[in-house]
């Protein structure tokens, strides 16, 4: 109902009018206490399982054999798993940029989508921290990459990125963690106080920490969140410039350049509000959450992924240019030559497709409030960033130096199965999230219903009936 | 201590291992210091003695004293515990046996025979377990070096596949049994005077079995010896009978030559004198000797020597025989014929130009002719030769085996025939593999299994295609199991003796024979020993056998080189063949690292890329790009090749540099699965369109393209240098210009800081490998494979760009026309960069610099990230993705060397500069309290290298090494990228007629 706002071609509202404390409070809380079970989460919930499975023995083999299943050879010793490391560190982006960012800019259209993102980031770093430790030859060595007071006195060696990616990604995750926890705390007293048994009123309750929402509490509340949010900023940045070291700091043509901590930056924000639309077209369609995530949520997030989009456009641009005018015959082959007229092609110019070319539909204010449209797109987006981390790895590995040591990378059943597990483990996690947690912040709707009820009556008076 | 019989005092170890004080030290140092310990040594190591001539049953206490050192150094050592064990009481040693140190390796010379010729070797012994070949220095066939065979002989040796049980009927039987098979053999044939019975071997050259065959005769004259191997020397032997009217084999040298032509000769790659010919050959290319040989070459397919060569023109193999006219004519060899020159019509102008430079060069020129080509370009060549004035210089004609068979295929065919004819009831087939190597059209299968063969015996390294049908099979002794000699073709004598206990109960051609000769029980060493009593002076007889067996040469007194000086070569009575037949021609060709199958199963020589097509694992129907174009065939398309009735399905690889109308095939696969477990059914078998009539080559073959395209397990997939300065070439004339003197290359210089530490003061190790000297053969590959304990990966494995050798020969094509390319070979092993891209990126500091330069692997410290591997720019760090090591095959855990360790699966690793050479050599020096000299430490591949292409040392040292890179054609690999790297190379020189660039000149014709 609400999408026929559009039609009107007003701004809409960051939350649809009319709702009061109480709607809001019961419309969110609902889902986790009092909705019925639902075909679709059986169907989703059943494909993430079963994808885990897949992981299962997946990681099963590669932990028996070795990294000998996966495709990788000797130029490209790393395919997949690295990949989609940075996939899915990218996707793990957006949730504290929207979180923290975004809250320190008071941006007020962040507060109904910035739960369930937090909730993707921490599920995307966790299948993103999968990958370094599985794509290891001897993974239950993992740990001689932390400094830990060793009998030899024998330390990580500083200078490799792989360190520093250790702690950056270590610390993002336990950031971002911390960051969600707290912002939880409200609403699991809110969940405690509507829990319909004792059981679950117990969980709640011990996870509330002892909540009553006295002043002092929300006062306090207050500065932790905002110190936290402050503290979670520079990760967001910090955090995809190390992974790029992690190409930057090799001599390979094709990783050895300036532009990748920030032409990382970009896309991952660019990846991770594509699969923040992703996620939230259909959530707030079968959860009647559609006035919470306004159109208005999705136009302002498609103006971000087409911003961020144009930077990966012109990362593209500049690293092709910079290799042309730098002259350095390697990095020619390299960009001029092998990516877009090597073996590769395909994945390059369908990188070039979905990150640069489909992104510019988004110009069109018709398409960033058409939630079908927007959503296709957004999946075009993840399939672009994807083939674009593949471009940067493999093409690059591919052809280096010697033409001798050239050869092409071709996956494996095996190195689709473990990608394939942790997208099973990314839903298995978000559907278990959706029935348990408030997919939307109770509280922060409720101040917001507040504050738009003294400022938001413009918008309102476009409004319909709820 | 007991008095011995045989000589007033024992033969001690001493004398026996290399190395004594009267040769200079080389990779035995160590050795040296031990103390000559001879009286105690011999009571200590009698106990012994009694114990292994129990398990012999040597009641002949005269043949003891050897027993007595060899068991000591033997059985005290381990050694019967890889044989028989005997249940015996483990108790330590009272008094040290000498030289027995457990971690000292010891050197004992023996020789490999391959195809009647023979390479010396010093045989690496680690507590009585031979791990690794090494040249023997005193051998004139070896000089230190090895051939890619020789080298992974030692996993022959171990293979779990050999034939391990005497087989009679299909049960398991004794040898026991089979000596009184043998006896009683002897007895029915003696009165028969032998007939009936044949002997089918390979090519011999031991003297012992040959002086066997001869007094097998006297007793048996109606006997008949018969030899075939697939790749043999038949042609060079018929075309001397052709030119002089007298069967000889020619050995070629190359010392003094200045200007060679290579007609289908691959002499660098080909033989057990491709070792000594490849050192002259590189000798005589150094750019600072007076002159610099240049080599012409016209062959149908591009083998290693034709990629050395100056001008290399590709010709179908049947035109060889004009262009050897031409030659001829032009420096009017009287009865030279007219023949056209067919597709070296183009080439015409270049054949009397080079025709002119022979002319020019007399006295300094030869012909080499190619064993493959047929007797008449021999005769050519030797009538070529001799107006040349090379007979007697550059080419030694030798008698050819007393006895032996001249035409082999000939003689296997009479075998056929005579079988056939029921003339045959029993055949004694000693170390051949007739069914496996004989042309297809003699179906030796069919006579071998015929009903009038009433007793087929089949002793072989393996129970294969031949021990499959035989009445009894015989497991043979390895020949690093055995006692033997060889004469190899430059006339020296070499003695075999074994390292260890046969395995598994092997006996060798020589038991064979002694027992038909009715000379059972005879221990095998007496049997060599035995002849060459009869044949040296006695007196001085027990000095020269020691000095023998310590040498590996034998020196025979009075007994000069038994060189022929045969008449004036005539040409008139010969017939020369017709005009080579229009259409498509298929030549076959040894497989380069299998040979002629009997390496099927050694998987270091499966998975070594072939020369040229860096091949592994499998053959393939080598195809021009010209005639994959006509036809439409790609890489890996399966062809239906069908050749004078025979036809056989391979996939074709489309090779620059092949004759455009020639389809090149390799023998030695399309083994039967009982060949082994390595090279069992893989491949195709290219015997089966061999002929006897077309054993080399032969026109109207067919080619159809077939839908099936396989991906065939190159290991390099990219053939040109995509316009980088990688292999760096020069024409003699340009390096010889004042100017280049000046020329040095400046390092780059680097921004990333010295690795923090000590800095050795004493050392800084470096390797300069000369591209000029290296002729791609891949010795040094092996060489590293079999040092380093590196495990091959098997065909998929490779299929996916991951084989693990430390050092690989890269080969290049350069220039324009793909139909005549330059082929340019690079062996890159770990360039140890002084800034090293690797270390800087591992995370747990796994790969770090040692204060002498070497960038170090701590395997055990590796977690496998493999970000070294991808920021090596030299690609040269190998991952083991899978566990490859094989920890489950107990033989094969024997040939590891001791000093490295076996990688799991999980952890990179890399060439170290054989890190354990040099702190072994670090030890001595340190015991003997002065520095490693500079030159000392030998890595593995550089022992190994034919050419001495590869020198490594200490750069703080007035060393090789050091001398190299001041040289003005030193180059570091990718210097640009800064890496500063201690590994660097000379560039490749060619010596153009003319002062023309040798491509241009080609192409020009």
């Amino acid at each position: 109902m609400a999408e026929t706002h559009d039609r009107g071609g007003g701004e809409p509202p960051v939350i649809a009018p009319g709702h009061s404390y109480a709607t809001v409070t019961a419309t969110i809380a609902d889902v986790v206490l009092k909705r019925p079970l639902d075909w679709r989460w059986f169907v989703g919930m059943g494909a993430g399982t079963s994808l885990i499975m897949l992981l299962g023995a997946a990681v099963s083999l590669l932990l028996f054999k070795g990294v000998g299943i996966w495709g990788i050879n000797a130029p490209v010793m790393w395919g997949w798993a690295i990949v989609n490391f940075v996939w899915w560190i990218g996707i793990g982006h957006a949730g504290t940029l929207i979180s923290a960012i975004l809250y320190l800019l008071k941006q007020q259209w962040r507060t109904s989508i910035n739960r369930f993102t937090e909730a993707m980031t921490l599920f995307a770093v966790m299948c993103a921290g999968m990958f370094p430790l599985l794509h290891m030859g001897r993974p239950w060595k993992f740990w001689w990459l932390f400094p830990y007071p060793a009998t030899m006195d024998l330390l990580p060696q500083w200078r490799s990125p792989l360190v520093w990616d250790v702690f950056a990604v270590s610390t993002y995750f336990t950031v971002s963690l911390l960051f969600w926890y707290v912002g939880l705390i409200p609403d699991l007293a809110t969940l405690r106080d509507r829990a319909g048994n004792t059981f679950l009123a117990k969980v709640y309750g011990s996870l509330a920490l002892g909540w009553r929402g006295s002043g002092r509490h929300w006062a306090r509340y207050k500065t932790a969140y905002m110190l936290l949010a402050a503290m979670a900023t520079p990760l967001v940045v910090s955090v995809h410039s190390v992974v790029s070291l992690d190409f930057t700091a090799g001599i390979i043509p094709g990783w050895h350049s300036t532009v990748f901590p920030p032409f990382f930056v970009a896309g991952a924000i660019f990846s991770g509000f594509a699969m923040v639309l992703t996620l939230c077209i259909p959530l707030r369609s079968w959860y009647g959450l559609k006035d919470f995530i306004t159109l208005k949520h999705l136009d302002y997030m498609s103006r971000v992924l087409l911003a961020t989009g144009m930077i990966v456009g012109y990362g593209y641009a500049s690293e092709t240019f910079v290799a042309w005018y730098g002259g350095n015959p390697f990095e020619r082959h390299a960009l001029l030559h092998a990516r877009p007229w090597g073996s590769f092609r395909h994945a390059y110019w369908m990188m070039i497709f979905c990150n640069v070319m489909v992104p510019q539909l988004l110009w069109s204010p018709a398409i960033r409030r058409n939630p079908m449209v927007l959503w296709i797109i957004s999946i075009f987006v993840n399939i672009g960033m994807w083939l674009e981390r593949y471009v940067i790895v493999v093409t690059s590995l591919s052809e280096d130096f010697l033409p001798s040591s050239w050869a092409y990378f071709t996956p494996t059943f095996w190195d689709v199965a473990v990608f394939l597990g942790t997208i099973g483990f990314f839903v298995f996690c978000l559907f278990l999230f959706v029935r348990s947690l408030p997919a939307i912040a109770m509280a922060e709707m409720r101040e917001l219903v507040h504050e738009t009820g003294h400022h938001g009556h413009a918008a309102q008076a476009h409004g319909e009936t709820p | 201590m007991p008095r011995n019989p045989d000589s007033d005092h024992p033969l001690t170890l001493d004398e026996l291992v290399r190395g004594g004080p009267s040769e200079p030290p080389r990779l035995w140092r160590s050795l040296e210091e031990l103390a000559d310990p001879a009286a105690a040594v011999g009571t200590a190591a009698n106990a012994a003695a009694r114990a292994q001539a129990a398990i012999h049953g040597l009641g002949d206490v005269g043949r003891r004293d050897f027993m007595t050192v060899m068991g000591a150094s033997l059985a005290l050592a381990g050694v019967t515990g890889c044989g028989v064990q005997p249940p015996e009481k483990i108790v330590p040693y009272v008094v040290q046996p000498e030289r027995i140190v457990p971690g000292k390796p010891l050197f004992f010379a023996t020789a490999m025979p391959f195809g009647g010729d023979g390479l010396g070797l010093l045989v690496e012994s680690q507590m009585g377990r031979p791990t690794k070949v090494e040249g023997n220095p005193g051998h004139p066939a070896s000089r230190g070096a090895t051939d890619v065979f020789a080298q992974a002989e030692v996993l022959t040796l171990y293979d779990p596949d050999r034939s391990q049980v005497v087989v009679h009927q299909g049960r398991v039987d004794t040898w026991e049994h089979f000596l009184r098979f043998l006896i009683d053999l002897r007895t029915r044939k003696l009165p028969e005077k032998g007939r009936g019975l044949r002997i089918l071997t390979r090519s011999i050259g031991s003297p012992t079995i040959l002086d066997q065959f001869r007094r097998l005769k006297e007793a048996m004259p109606e006997l008949v010896w018969h030899a075939y191997e697939p790749v043999n020397r038949d042609n060079a032997r018929k075309g001397a009978e052709l030119a002089f009217g007298k069967a000889l084999e020619p050995s070629y040298t190359l010392d003094g030559v200045d200007v060679a032509v290579a007609l289908d000769a691959d002499f660098l790659r080909w033989g057990s004198a491709s070792t000594r010919l490849a050192r002259e050959f590189a000798d005589r290319r150094d750019p600072d000797a007076a002159s610099m040989l240049r080599l012409h070459a016209f062959e149908p397919t591009p083998g290693v020597t034709g990629a050395s060569a100056d001008h290399r023109t590709a010709v179908a193999a049947a035109d060889v025989f004009a262009v050897a006219a031409a030659l001829a004519r032009a420096l009017k060899v009287a009865g030279a014929p007219e023949a056209p020159l067919g597709t070296a019509t183009a080439h015409e102008p270049a054949i009397a130009a080079l025709a002119a430079e022979l002319e020019a060069a007399r006295g300094k020129a030869v012909v080499i002719v190619g064993d493959a080509q047929p007797a008449e370009v021999h005769a050519l060549g030797y009538a070529i030769n001799a107006a040349l004035g090379a007979i007697g210089k550059a080419v030694v004609l030798n008698a050819p085996a007393e006895g032996a068979p001249i035409d082999q295929a000939g003689s296997l065919a009479q075998l056929v025939k005579d079988v056939d004819a029921g003339e045959v009831d029993t055949v004694l087939v000693l170390g051949a593999n007739p069914v496996y190597e004989a042309p297809a059209d003699l179906k030796v299968a069919a006579a071998l299994r015929s009903e009038k063969v009433t007793s087929l015996v089949h002793l072989g390294l393996y129970n294969d295609e031949t021990g499959e049908m035989a009445h009894w099979h015989l497991p043979e002794a390895h020949f690093l199991e055995s006692w033997g000699d060889v004469r190899s073709s430059d006339g020296a004598v070499a003695l075999i003796q074994p390292l260890i206990e046969p395995l598994y109960q092997g006996h060798s051609i020589s038991e064979v024979l002694a027992a038909l000769l009715g000379e059972v029980g005879v221990p095998r060493r007496e049997l060599v020993r035995n002849h060459w009593r009869r044949r040296l002076p006695a007196e001085t007889f027990e000095k020269d056998w020691r000095a023998a067996l310590r040498d590996g040469v034998l020196k025979l007194p009075g007994e000069a080189a038994e060189t022929e000086a045969p008449a004036a070569a005539d040409l008139s009575k010969v017939t020369w063949p017709a005009p080579a037949a229009v259409g498509l021609e298929l030549t076959f060709r040894p497989d380069p690292t299998i040979w002629d199958g009997r390496y099927a199963n050694n998987a270091w020589l499966q998975e070594l890329p072939k020369p040229t097509s860096t091949l592994t694992w499998e053959n393939a129907a080598l195809v021009s790009p010209a005639l994959a174009k006509e036809k439409g065939i790609v890489d890996g398309q399966v062809v239906i090749l069908d050749f004078r009735g025979g036809q056989v399905e391979a996939p074709a690889l489309i090779t620059p540099g092949q004759a455009a109308q020639t389809v090149t095939v390799h023998l030695g696969y399309g083994r039967a699965k009982r060949a082994g477990r390595v090279g069992g059914g893989i491949g195709f078998n290219a015997g089966l369109l061999r002929r006897s009539d077309a054993l080399w080559q032969g026109g109207g073959l067919k080619v159809e393209p077939t839908s099936t395209v396989n991906r065939l397990a190159i290991t390099q997939h990219h053939h040109d240098m995509a316009r980088r300065d990688v292999v760096k070439v020069q024409t003699l004339a340009e390096y010889k210009h004042p100017d280049e003197k000046e020329h040095h290359e400046h390092p780059s210089g680097s921004l990333i800081p010295d690795w923090p530490g000590h800095k050795s003061e004493d050392y800084a190790w470096a390797m300069v490998i000369d591209l000029n000297r290296c002729i791609g053969c891949g010795t040094c590959t092996i060489a590293c494979q079999a040092e380093n304990n590196i495990p091959t990966v098997g065909r998929d494995q490779v299929l996916n760009s991951r084989e693990m050798h430390w050092i690989r020969v890269d080969r290049y094509y350069a220039g324009e026309d793909p139909e005549a390319p330059d082929i340019r070979f690079q062996p890159v092993p770990c360039q140890q960069c002084e800034k090293a891209p690797c270390e800087l990126v591992c995370p747990v500091e796994a790969t770090t610099h040692s204060d002498e330069g070497l960038n170090e692997m701590t395997y055990n410290r590796c977690v496998g990230t493999r970000y070294c591997g991808n920021n090596c720019p030299y690609k040269v760090r190998r991952f083991n993705f899978l566990h490859y090591s094989d920890d489950e095959t107990p033989s094969l855990k024997l040939q590891r060397n001791p000093d490295v360790t076996v990688r799991m699966r999980g952890v990179m690793e890399k060439c170290t500069y054989c890190v354990q050479r040099i702190n072994e050599a670090r030890i001595d020096a340190k015991m003997a309290g002065r520095k490693v000299g500079g030159d000392e430490v030998k890595t593995a591949c550089q022992a190994a290298c034919p050419t001495g292409a590869i020198v490594f040392g200490n750069l703080l040292a007035d060393s090789d090494v050091s001398k190299g890179r001041r040289s003005s054609r030193h180059y570091s690999l990718l210097g640009e990228l800064g890496t500063l790297p201690r590994t660097t190379y000379l560039s490749k020189l060619t010596n153009p007629a003319g002062g023309a660039p040798a491509r241009e000149e080609s192409k020009n014709g």
